[in-house]
């Protein structure tokens, strides 16, 4: 079943690929109706997938190559669960928001679909050898996504993006391998397997050399500072389906490697880190906040607050207990589905106005109000308004983190007033007032398909904030499972409060 | 029962969702009505589930809707006890009046249905935030209600000031914000949970004094910003942006006084403080003087009212903040009734004077608006603390639960009896100048009565104003007996005991009010040159004051300008240049040394790879030579 979920998009593509270019008007539809089947199919993995069940489900392993211990090994846990359903959800969203798109249509949607495909993979793959294909892979995609249907300076941001996160992986690589032929040498099979390189037993110093391959890949990704500075840029060039997929899941790649493999395989030097990712976290959260403030260009202001936002996810992370780590978890989803809809909404009056600088709009609310009136309820989920989504995930990394890292939860808390401030100003200065420049005033409100593009996102942001249940059952126990780990493998004592839901759990179970 | 208190919220918000989307079919007057008898209904409801607590019968109920996020203890619960239940009676039964007056107030604007979308929706979430069992749900609510405070100032989103001012309300309550979370957070660290019953009844085992003195001090930090307190309450005189029933009932009868719940409901966390409570009503009796120096000086008849407010929220922290929960509470109460009944006045002026506000452009208006008149005549004495309205007994009492503190309370005790004098002085000053003297309106302008639907709200709250302080006099405490469930794990501060020590306290804060009162009608009532040359002879100080001590232009200078040229400075002189700077030119620097290496130009992704494979085969090759 999981196999499918990587391949129907993937075939969905091929599909695409035989219909006659001049069909021009077919390929958003088709594109769209092609993703329609894996996101059936994720919601299908969703709802059928047992909650309360740490480990993987839905597993399977085919060899490859055996020689080098390759195999075709996927797996589903809380961790990439919610991960997979979003990008399933994304893809169908973002085709029918880019009817903008006219030049080379055909291979556009080809592209995106092409990049489910990888993005799904990616969150499946069990060995890590297929995890690194699917990696690469997605960075073929969006290079071309940027590069060819981007803004001016598009070549330079594709060329940046991939380079930056081409020079991560390079390291992760050589990291999989050192760590692969480790195990092979020590159990004398060779293997790639996640679950099998679990088991290999490292000295203190390659495992710190591991880990900073690994988290360097990742921090590039996510991105941390001082490795943010290629997300704007590609950002502000890249058409609003590339940003939606960047800011919502690739982005997530990075803080899921960083649970997946450097909590997962490196729990000593995971705590050993702890400091430094915890830092640079918080710096993330502070300066991304303050940098978005001044940004003149709205696709750069939701670029730095994601910066911001990011943050929040790697202190949960690296706080180590269950509270910021599922926080976290669910502050990825969250993220995805909020930023998403801003970049969507951002492209929506882009379609428009051709401009993104919030000193082109004013008054935007005036003459379309019902894009306003979406632009501000994204905003106050994307601020973190209880009651809707952004809140959880913010809240309870807060809470959670405290205990374990009390100064920098503190610092990252104001990250909230900043939040406030930034989307607040924009708003302001995009939508309030009267619209005096004549270009804003005869715009046409939202139609009925730029709606229900919006609709899903909507309803999620409520959906989410008031039952957030739905997430917190599922990722809950895969996030105890790594703080198990953690415990089991090292002195770490997870502090209390940590672990409290993990006793509540346990008390409810029996 | 119980189990259908979710409905006292249901009812607004399911009425706001409804207006969202069907109001404009429903269309003017009747989104209004509906919207007003949601609120009636909840609080019929809420009347009939307090039943138990009047009889005595109960001392409250939690009862849980749905998980929400059960890792941190918090769901979604109603907790009922009597200290909830007299907040949302206070909150519905003031709101229902506040929308009857709307539907007059707004008639003929745009988004009429849309103000009672929002107005709405801030009752179900003001309700949230009583009705809460647990600190993440109460800070839903609190967060919920600075939203619709946001929408509601900036309502008329046209004018850039009152986008501003939305903005500013939004941002310095977050600021606040940042304060409670943090509090929140050692809450739950200390705790390991964040509801109520898991709290309150372990605080005195586990909460040492220092923990809850940090706690307490961060809690007021949320309430200063939500109740607007020194330093944060700067953006409560902007709010007057909003339509006159917002101020009417968010920033004077309900939402201000979030902040004073809450340290009500945390009672115990403060009793075990030496020294939170003594800070919290220091800030209030500081902020009820600052305050009110600057009410004296005001020319708009709203502005009077908001700094009027700032400073009767001050006395209710004077009054939590000594312990005297019950005192403030009822303060809080009274001042709903006649605060709320002022606002409606000064609207129904507005209304009737198009849109005037200065009231140097007002007087003589008693003849022309007589209902008006003789209700905001009501209100006035009753916030004067005259006897035996409203005002009168709720001040009292706090200044004698103050008094009876003793040491450092005293000081603050004067500061009370001193801001009385000068409440009832610009209390009374904003009257004579407003319906007494000759007229000094602008050409053109006809004043008129209100219609009925927002006289009705005005008669109803003054009666209110006149009787609401017997619930809790010193002869019978009817309301301190009433909240005593919700107050049963601290020990209450209650005014000296016996008949000449009430008789001595009550005469002397009778006395400044009567003072302050007598001295403005005397000034006042008479031609606008003598009190002009009257505010005149104070020179630079009443100026001060009426630029309210320059407070925003010292935040101004001092944080939000600093704070712009600091994010400009990270943005544009660090982060392009610096960091991106960096990474371009360790590009340029590869792709240098590439094509010199290679002697060829092959493009930079093609150099990049080889590099990196060649780094990668090293990296390995370390790796497996070090070996585990």
């Amino acid at each position: 079943m999981l196999t499918a979920l990587i391949l129907l998009p993937a075939i969905g593509a091929v599909l695409i690929a035989l219909v006659p270019g001049r069909r021009r008007e077919l390929f958003l539809p088709l594109g769209v109706t092609m993703s329609i089947g894996p996101l059936a199919l994720a919601a299908f993995v969703f709802t059928s997938f047992v909650t309360g069940e740490p480990g993987f489900q839905m597993v399977e392993r085919e060899v490859w190559y055996e020689p080098w211990g390759l195999s075709w090994y996927l797996g589903i846990d809380g961790i990439s669960l919610p991960l997979v359903a979003l990008t399933a959800l994304l893809v169908p969203i973002v085709l029918a928001a880019s009817t903008a798109i006219t030049h080379r249509l055909k291979e556009f949607v080809m592209y995106t679909l092409l990049l489910e495909a990888g993005l799904i993979g990616v969150f499946l793959a069990l060995d890590l050898f297929l995890f690194f294909v699917f990696f690469e892979a997605i960075l073929i995609p969006m290079y071309f996504i940027i590069g060819i249907w981007g803004g001016e300076r598009r070549i330079y941001a594709a060329i940046k993006f991939f380079l930056y996160t081409a020079f991560g992986s390079a390291l992760m690589l050589a990291a999989i391998i050192g760590l692969a032929v480790l195990s092979s040498r020590q159990t004398g099979v060779p293997s790639f397997a996640y679950t099998d390189l679990l088991d290999v037993s490292l000295n203190p110093t390659t495992a710190r050399w591991l880990f900073g391959a690994f988290a360097l890949a990742f921090a590039i990704k996510v991105p941390m500072f001082p490795l943010h500075t290629w997300l704007p840029d590609a950002h502000v060039e890249a058409p609003t389906a590339g940003s939606v997929l960047l800011a919502a899941v690739l982005l997530k790649l990075g803080t899921y490697g960083l649970v997946r493999f450097n909590l997962g395989l490196f729990p000593q030097a995971s705590v050993d880190f702890v400091p430094v990712m915890a830092v640079l976290a918080v710096i993330g959260i502070v300066y991304g906040a303050v940098v978005a403030i001044v940004q003149p260009d709205l696709k750069k202001l939701v670029a730095y607050s994601s910066v911001s936002h990011l943050g929040f996810i790697v202190l949960g992370t690296f706080a180590l207990t269950s509270g910021g780590l599922v926080g976290g978890l669910v502050q990825n989803i969250n993220h995805g589905i909020t930023t998403g809809a801003l970049f969507l909404l951002v492209g929506m009056i882009y379609d428009r106005r051709h401009t993104k600088k919030i000193a082109d709009f004013g008054g935007l609310a005036q003459v379309m109000p019902i894009f306003a009136g979406l632009f501000l309820f994204t905003t106050f989920a994307s601020i973190g308004l209880p009651g809707l989504n952004g809140f959880i995930g913010e809240f309870m990394v807060l809470i959670g983190s405290f205990p374990s890292l009390p100064i920098y939860t503190i610092i990252a808390a104001s990250g909230v007033v900043l939040a406030a401030i930034y989307l607040l100003w924009a708003y302001e200065r995009a939508f309030t007032g009267v619209p005096d420049k004549p270009e804003n005033q005869a715009l046409l409100d939202l139609n009925l398909r730029e709606k229900l593009v919006l609709a899903p996102l909507v309803i999620l942001m409520l959906l989410l904030g008031l039952y957030p249940k739905v997430l917190l059952d599922r990722v809950q126990p895969s996030a105890e499972a790594i703080l198990d780990r953690i415990e089991a493998t090292t002195n770490y004592v997870v502090p209390e409060p940590g672990r409290l839901e993990h006793v509540l759990l346990m008390e409810e179970g029996e | 029962m119980s189990q259908f208190l979710w409905i006292i919220i249901a009812l607004p918000l399911a009425s706001a969702v409804f207006l969202h989307f069907a109001g404009r079919r429903i269309g003017e007057p009747r989104a209004g009505y509906l919207a007003t008898l949601s609120v009636a209904g909840s609080f019929a409801l809420a009347l009939g589930a307090a039943l138990p607590f009047f009889q005595g019968e109960s001392h409250g109920v939690t009862v849980n809707i749905w998980e929400w996020m059960p890792a941190i203890g918090a769901a979604l619960e109603i907790n009922w006890d009597p200290l909830a239940a007299l907040m949302t009676l206070i909150i519905t039964g003031v709101g229902a009046l506040i929308h009857l007056y709307a539907i007059g107030y707004m008639h003929g604007e745009a988004r009429f249905t849309r103000f009672f979308v929002y107005l709405n929706l801030f009752v179900a979430s003001m309700l949230t935030l009583v009705l809460a069992g647990n600190f993440a749900m109460l800070f839903m609510g609190w967060e919920l209600v600075g939203l619709c405070s946001f929408l509601l100032i900036s309502f008329w989103s046209t004018r850039p000031s009152a986008n501003a001012a939305g903005k500013k309300a939004f941002v310095v309550n977050r600021i606040g914000d940042f304060g409670f979370l943090v509090g929140l957070m050692l809450i739950f660290a200390t705790f390991s949970t964040l509801s109520y019953a898991g709290i309150f009844e372990r605080a005195e085992e586990v909460l040492s004094p220092g923990m809850a003195t940090a706690i307490g001090l961060l809690i007021l930090i949320g309430a200063a910003g939500k109740s607007a307190q020194i330093p944060l309450y700067v953006w409560l005189p902007d709010a007057m942006e909003g339509p006159t029933p917002v101020s009417a009932l968010i920033h004077a009868a309900t939402m201000v006084t979030a902040g004073v719940y809450v340290i009500a409901r945390s009672a115990v966390i403060f009793e075990i403080s030496p020294i939170a409570g003594p800070i919290v009503a220091t800030v209030g009796a500081a902020t009820a003087l600052w305050a009110a120096t600057i009410a004296l000086a005001q020319k708009d008849i709203k502005r009077v009212l908001a700094y009027s407010t700032i400073s009767q929220l001050g006395y209710m922290f004077l009054a939590v903040g000594a312990a005297g929960h019950v005192a403030g509470v009822f303060h809080l109460m009274t001042h709903a009734f006649f605060k709320a009944l002022l606002f409606l006045g000064a609207g129904s002026v507005i209304h009737g004077m198009a849109d005037e506000q200065n009231m140097e452009k007002m007087g003589g208006l008693r003849k022309a608006m007589p209902i008006t008149a003789v209700t905001m005549l009501i209100g006035t004495i009753a916030i004067s603390g005259i006897p035996p309205l409203a005002g009168f007994w709720s001040k009292d009492e706090i200044l004698g639960v103050a008094f009876s503190r003793g040491g450092w309370f005293w000081v603050l005790w004067i500061v009370g009896l001193v801001t009385a004098l000068i409440t009832a002085f610009y209390m009374t000053r904003q009257f004579v100048l407003v319906f007494l003297g000759e007229p000094r309106w602008t050409e053109g302008v006809h004043p008129h009565e209100s219609p009925r639907t927002m006289t009705l709200p005005l008669i109803a709250l003054a009666g209110l104003s006149i009787v609401g302080g017997l619930l809790n006099t010193p002869f019978r405490t009817a309301l301190e007996h009433f909240l005593e469930p919700s107050f049963e794990l601290v020990a209450l501060t209650h005014p000296p005991e016996g008949l000449g020590m009430f008789v001595l306290l009550a005469g002397l804060s009778t006395l400044a009010g009567l003072a302050g009162a007598g001295a403005a009608f005397l000034t006042y009532n008479r031609p606008a040159e003598l009190w002009g040359r009257f505010e005149a002879a104070f020179g630079r100080t009443w100026t001060l004051w009426s630029e309210g001590y320059r407070v925003d232009d010292l935040y101004w200078a001092t944080l939000v300008k600093p704070g712009l040229r600091a994010a400009e400075a990270a943005a544009f002189r660090f982060d392009t240049p610096i960091i991106d700077g960096a990474v371009n030119g360790a590009g340029r620097l590869v792709r240098a040394a590439a094509s010199k290496g290679r002697g060829l130009q092959t493009g930079m992704v093609r150099s990049y790879g080889a590099l990196f494979a060649a780094g990668t085969v090293a990296v390995i090759g370390w790796i497996i030579w070090r070996g585990a």
